[in-house]
């Protein structure tokens, strides 16, 4: 077999063998139990409950879980924009960086609150050490904590019998970060520095290359967010050009320690979920239908690549290892095709290759991932999104087998479904929308000259920002001026759309569910655990979020795809 | 006379449901459904297009092929019009049928100086008192003052054996229709004119009063969804074709929109909420509202009473058991002397059992003897011969005081084998001859054929059957566990009844139960689904959401399965809806954009002979589909006891997956037969 597929294959297998002992750590974090690592990391989260004075065993219903939610992440970006626009004069500059423009650091920390990181900046030219630390790797944290503590709550609710209280939301975000993404990062952070990322507060170096000419070598502390930026499914590199650069990912070792991290989490949170509710039959088929979504899209994007082009065979160019245009030479089109695939499911968004280089299905497995944003998806959100199609599906199956529709001993009803519908809706909504203006925009106004391509390839380019900004994935398919206004703005709207109700929605109906009376399961209730509703469950999520995008995708790589072929 | 089922297209009513489907063309009435409204709002558009083209308007293709998508998806709104119009007349031939007993009859009016006057029944007005003699037909729903009589009510339960209602008790209540066989009774008026329960039950059956249930409203809001999704898809397409360089025909928009907006479920949906209540008419069950039948699908407890559902009417006379000491010829004697003038049906059988055992029936003279009837105090009857002797019979303890306090000795081995009986499910009844026990009787109880099977599919339908019954509990459990109910409430009380279903209720269960007298009122409303008998009493009536009109206890099982049933249809019809939508994308798509990119052929699977035609049969499959399930949707989709995951699985395969497959054979057909034309 291709050492190329049996790296690929070895990779994934190995991220399912760590995420089942990480779900069932996550799960014994959030339920307050003890763990191996309470004795270093206890001390630190007491610390910062002083620091913040947090009374963590305080109880809050879900409104007041969403109000402290939304409360936090105003004052970050209230933080991000004041050290941002000011970063000049604050310490660790060595490469005297200047201040940051108001908008492009209004779009800058609006991306970093969301756990988007679509980045319209080059770390190396435009931050501060003190900024990639001080806001960059900060909110790579906490924003991924929100998420995960968001996630926590739903597992809370659905765990709960009949109550109004959700537990704390200060302290499952604190656990989060302290208990999870924190000794995570240490790992691969070392792990990262260790091969060759740079840790360092030293300024830029000069060198001279074998041609003779002067370069600067941009470094700093670099591994630490690296790290974090791969686990926390946030995305935004240190460096432009993400895990592409050497500095970001040295080789094939760090490439599979920052694929795993890229769907270590999310898988984690699915099984976290199944040892967390005593559910783990329900989680395992839940894990089931991520995974077939997941596989089809991977073997789609890898299929594509490992193909070649045949246009640039045309030219009498060797295809036999695949379509080596745009990606990197140490990791090969397989590995590439595998990160693309994960980072586009998980909204994360750091890329090791050139998308706009992906081959037409490669194109479509990437947008097709960030459609569902489900599939294991981002950390925390990845299950909170999934939680909607449960819901809908719930229903739908539910009415199938003659009963109202009751998911884990919850009645769901017209509240519920009025909620899910609008999570559901948005999604495409802001998608479509947004590329639809845009396509007409360009159309009207050729001379903006944004794409790189015309026809499908461009129309791809379009959709791909649209669909990375909602989904909060941050990866571009490149090849788009979006440093104008129109995207500035527009993407702006989509990625705060794409955060916050998708959270908000969800948190309500799992909400709602809990403060309802239990219904003890009987022959006639519709088991959620069952390989039958799984199937109903996919089709529910292949109906809704790529149904919707068939033309679409008709008019971007599919279209192109019979082009080439 | 049990009502016929009516065919589902009975002529009759598919001309009404025909004219009626125009009438609904109104905007407002459509608004009431988004997604056929939707529909209407792009036939209207298709329309103006048609004139436009027709006067000049260019690049919209041919005034043929606009007006022919005009009157496609005018005809998809008019087949889901139909469909609803159909199941309203279907409830409301229903109704009439039974309103039809209710034709103005002449009524006596009792004046408040007691005299009588006759007048017109629909003049009765609630409160009002009749009188109605041997022969009447009585001419309101009412409940009877004073008075006893024999009544046929075959006019409304098809039953032709006649019954005894009577003032002050449980079957005191009487409905219009119905005829008086002998005797006479005062009966006051319980509705006005208007607003008897079958009254309110054809308002709901039309439009104007029927409320959308929990689930309809839900759903409602997911296919609301839907369609706002697939108009952004239809919506944006014209900027992103403009990118193309293609240029697409509103018709061709309009079409794909509509193809892919849940239609089928959109148009039979109302329709199938309608059959739900019709079904249950037809069971002539009258439901107060749609969302009792709903919830009877949920219900996961039913408190079914023992009499009638689980056993047949009464106890009957199995054995004479004398004491050892006493001839047994001289004890069945006694037995039947003392149960002559009984005319309980455990007296009747005690007679017939006698007979059967050829044993002499004497008939003594009804002057010289004294037949002593049964009180609550003495909870016993029976006899005193003119030569002095007091026989009487009744249950265990009773007779047991009887015996004791007039210092004789009770023996133990009567006490033993009445308690024997009872553990064998029976009911001894003791008989004493002047203070002396002298033997018992064993009454039995018979189970009705066929229960334990209706129990096994509840069971399997996760429904929990509890039996409620006066009997003591070693015979209630013996009969529960012969008829394989899952609990049993012995010597129940109606606040028994109450305090189950309240516990059932606080375990987040739903219960159902039936019940006819004003004790069981408290029981009717706690439940979830409170069926009243016709014949209870008005507060039972009042209380409970049904009124069954068949009297029949074993209706409740009936009940639950057309609540499933309506659940199931609109579940199945959803997925099919949503399922459709693959092929239709695969006819549309492609034909869209074809011209501009012909290797888009590629995605032209079904090999559809022109963009034209393939977006033609796509939309001529999406309106036929509607009137090929009305019969599904009326008559329900077959429910299955075979647990929740197997039935799952079974519709997701047959609607599911046909879903998928069906509209790809359809639209291919349409295609060849489009141009063969």
């Amino acid at each position: 077999m291709d050492t190329q597929l049996i790296g690929i294959g070895f990779i994934y297998l190995l991220t399912i063998l760590l995420a089942i002992p990480l779900g069932k750590y996550i799960a014994r974090v959030y339920r307050g139990e003890h763990t191996m690592l309470d004795p270093a990391l206890n001390p630190v989260e007491k610390l910062v409950y002083k620091i913040c004075r947090i009374t963590p065993g305080r109880e809050m219903n879900w409104k007041q879980h969403l109000g402290a939610l939304l409360t936090i992440n105003m004052m970050w970006f209230v933080w991000g924009m004041v050290l941002l626009v000011t970063q000049k004069g604050w310490f660790w500059n060595p490469a005297e960086i200047a201040n940051m423009s108001p908008d492009l650091a209004f779009n800058t920390v609006i991306s970093f609150v969301v756990n988007c990181n679509l980045q319209h900046y080059s770390g190396e030219s435009s931050l501060t050490y003190w900024s990639q630390l001080g806001f960059i790797t900060f909110m790579q944290f906490v924003s991924a904590g929100t998420g995960m503590a968001a996630c926590a709550v739903i597992f809370r609710a659905i765990k709960t019998k009949q109550s109004e209280k959700l537990g704390n939301f200060y302290r499952l975000f604190v656990r989060s970060c302290v208990h999870i993404l924190l000794p995570l990062a240490i790992v691969v952070g070392s792990l990262l520095a260790l091969n060759g990322s740079p840790v360092t507060w030293e300024g830029y170096d000069t060198i001279t290359t074998l041609e003779g000419h002067q370069q600067t070598v941009a470094k700093g502390p670099a591994a630490a967010e690296i790290a974090i930026k791969q686990l926390g499914t946030n995305g935004g590199g240190f460096f432009g050009a993400n895990s592409s650069v050497p500095f970001e990912n040295p080789n094939y070792i760090t490439n599979i320690a920052e694929t795993m991290s890229l769907i270590l989490i999310p898988m984690g949170m699915v099984f976290a979920f199944g040892y967390y509710t005593e559910k783990r039959k329900l989680a395992w088929i839940f894990f089931a239908v991520m995974t077939v979504g997941y596989l089809a899209l991977t073997t789609l994007a890898v299929y594509g690549e490992m193909e070649g082009n045949p246009a640039i065979a045309q030219m009498g160019v060797s295809q036999e290892l695949g379509s080596m245009e745009g990606t990197e030479t140490r990791f090969g089109p397989a590995a590439s095709a595998l990160w693309a695939t994960a980072t586009t499911s998980t909204s994360n968004g750091s890329v090791n290759s050139m998308h706009d280089s992906l081959m037409p299905l490669g194109g479509m497995a990437t947008l097709t991932g960030m459609f569902i944003n489900a599939n294991y998806g981002g950390v925390g959100v990845g299950f909170i999104n999934f939680y909607v199609f449960v819901i809908v599906a719930i229903f739908i199956a539910g009415l199938m087998v003659g009963r109202t529709p009751e998911f884990l001993g919850k009645k769901v009803e017209a509240k519920e479904m009025k909620i899910a519908t609008i999570v559901v809706l948005l999604h495409p909504a802001v998608i479509l929308v947004g590329t639809a203006i845009s396509a007409w925009l360009i159309t009207h106004n050729p001379d903006w000259g944004w794409l790189n391509n015309a026809g499908f390839h461009g129309f791809s380019e379009m959709l791909y920002e649209f669909s990375s900004a909602t989904a909060n994935n941050g990866s571009g398919f490149e090849g788009l001026g979006d440093n104008t206004p129109w995207w500035n703005i527009a993407t702006g709207v989509a990625l705060l759309l794409g955060r916050y109700v998708p959270i908000i929605g969800p948190i309500a109906i799992a909400g709602l569910l809990a403060n309802k009376q239990f219904i003890p399961e009987t022959a006639g209730t519709l088991k959620a655990d069952t390989a039958t509703f799984g199937v109903v469950l996919f089709a529910v999520i292949v109906v809704i979020a790529a149904l919707a995008f068939l033309p679409a995708l008709v008019l971007g790589p599919i279209g192109e795809y019979f082009m080439l072929y | 006379m049990k009502k016929q089922r009516p065919k589902l297209f009975e002529p009759a009513l598919v001309k009404t449901a025909i004219k009626e489907a125009f009438v609904k063309l109104k905007p407002t009435v459509m608004a009431r459904n988004p997604v056929m409204f939707a529909v209407e709002v792009g036939a209207a558009i298709m329309l103006l297009v048609s004139l436009a083209v027709l006067f000049g308007m260019v690049d919209q293709g041919s005034f043929g092929y606009n007006i022919a998508i005009f009157l496609i998806l005018l005809f998809t709104i008019l087949f889901a019009n139909f469909a609803e119009a159909l199941a309203e007349a279907r409830g409301k031939a229903q109704a009439d049928s039974l309103r039809k007993t209710r034709k103005t009859t002449p009524a006596k009016r009792l004046n408040e100086d007691g005299t009588t006057e006759t007048i017109q029944s629909s003049e009765l007005k609630k409160g009002d008192i009749f009188v109605a003699e041997e022969g009447d037909v009585i001419p309101a729903d009412g409940e009877i003052i004073e008075g006893l009589a024999s009544i046929d009510e075959s006019a409304i339960t098809g039953e032709s054996a006649p019954v005894i209602r009577e003032s002050g008790g449980d079957k005191s209540g009487v409905t219009g229709g119905t005829k008086v066989l002998s005797d006479r009774i005062k009966v006051e008026v319980t509705s006005d004119p208007g607003e008897s329960f079958l009254d309110k039950m054809i308002g709901l059956v039309e439009g104007a009063e029927r409320q959308k249930t929990p689930n309809e409203l839900a759903l409602g809001i997911l296919l609301a969804g839907f369609t706002l999704v697939f108009l952004i898809v239809v919506v944006t397409l014209q900027p992103f074709a403009m990118y193309a360089n293609t240029a697409i025909a509103i018709a061709s928009l309009i079409a794909l929109f509509v193809c892919l907006i849940p239609t089928t479920i959109g148009g039979l949906l109302s329709a199938i909420g309608i059959a739900g209540m019709d079904r249950a008419l037809q069971a002539n069950i009258i439901s107060k509202s749609g969302r009792a039948v709903e919830t009877a699908g949920d219900i996961d407890t039913l408190l079914l009473d023992k009499t009638g559902t689980i056993t047949i009417g009464n106890r009957k006379a199995t054995n004479f058991y004398p004491v050892n000491s006493v001839d047994e010829d001289h004890f069945i004697q006694q037995c039947v002397v003392s149960s002559l003038a009984d005319t309980t049906p455990e007296g009747k059988s005690i007679i017939e059992l006698a007979k059967e055992m050829d044993q002499p029936i004497p008939e003594p003279d009804e002057d010289e003897v004294e037949f002593i009837k049964f009180t609550a105090q003495t909870r016993s009857s029976g006899i005193n011969l003119p030569d002095g002797t007091e026989i009487r019979k009744g249950a265990v303890d009773a007779m047991k005081d009887l015996v004791e306090s007039a210092g004789n000795n009770f023996p133990d081995a009567l006490e033993e084998k009445a308690e024997e009986i009872s553990s064998d499910g029976g009911t001894p009844l003791i008989v004493a001859e002047n203070k002396e026990a002298i033997g018992v009787i064993q009454l039995e109880d018979i189970i009705k054929k066929g229960i334990e099977e209706r129990f096994a599919r509840l069971r399997k339908m996760g429904v929990k059957t509890v039996m409620v019954t006066g009997d003591n509990p070693l015979t209630a459990e013996y009969i529960a566990k012969k008829a394989g109910v899952d609990d049993f409430i012995a010597e129940a009380t109606p606040e028994d009844k109450l305090e189950y279903i309240k516990k059932e209720q606080a375990d987040g269960k739903l219960v159902a139960m039936m019940g006819d007298g004003t004790n069981d009122a408290p029981a009717l409303a706690q439940a979830d689904v409170g069926v009243a008998m016709n014949t209870g009493t008005q507060a039972a009536k009042e209380a409970g959401n049904m009124v069954d009109l068949d009297n029949d206890p074993t209706k409740l099982i009936e009940v639950v399965e057309i609540g499933k049933q309506l659940l199931i249809t609109r579940g199945t019809m959803t997925t099919f809806s949503i399922a459709n939508d693959v092929a239709k994308y695969f006819a549309i798509v492609p034909a869209l954009f074809i011209l501009t990119f012909p290797q888009l052929q590629a995605l032209n699977i079904m090999n559809l002979a022109s963009p034209q035609s393939a977006i033609l049969s796509a939309v001529i499959f999406n309106a036929v589909i509607i009137p090929l399930l009305i019969p599904l949707a009326l008559r329900g989709v077959e429910y299955k006891p075979i647990g929740a995951s197997k039935l799952l699985a079974r519709n997701l395969f047959i609607y599911g997956l046909g879903g998928i497959i069906a509209p790809f054979v359809g639209i291919k057909l349409i295609d060849i037969l489009i141009n063969l034309v």
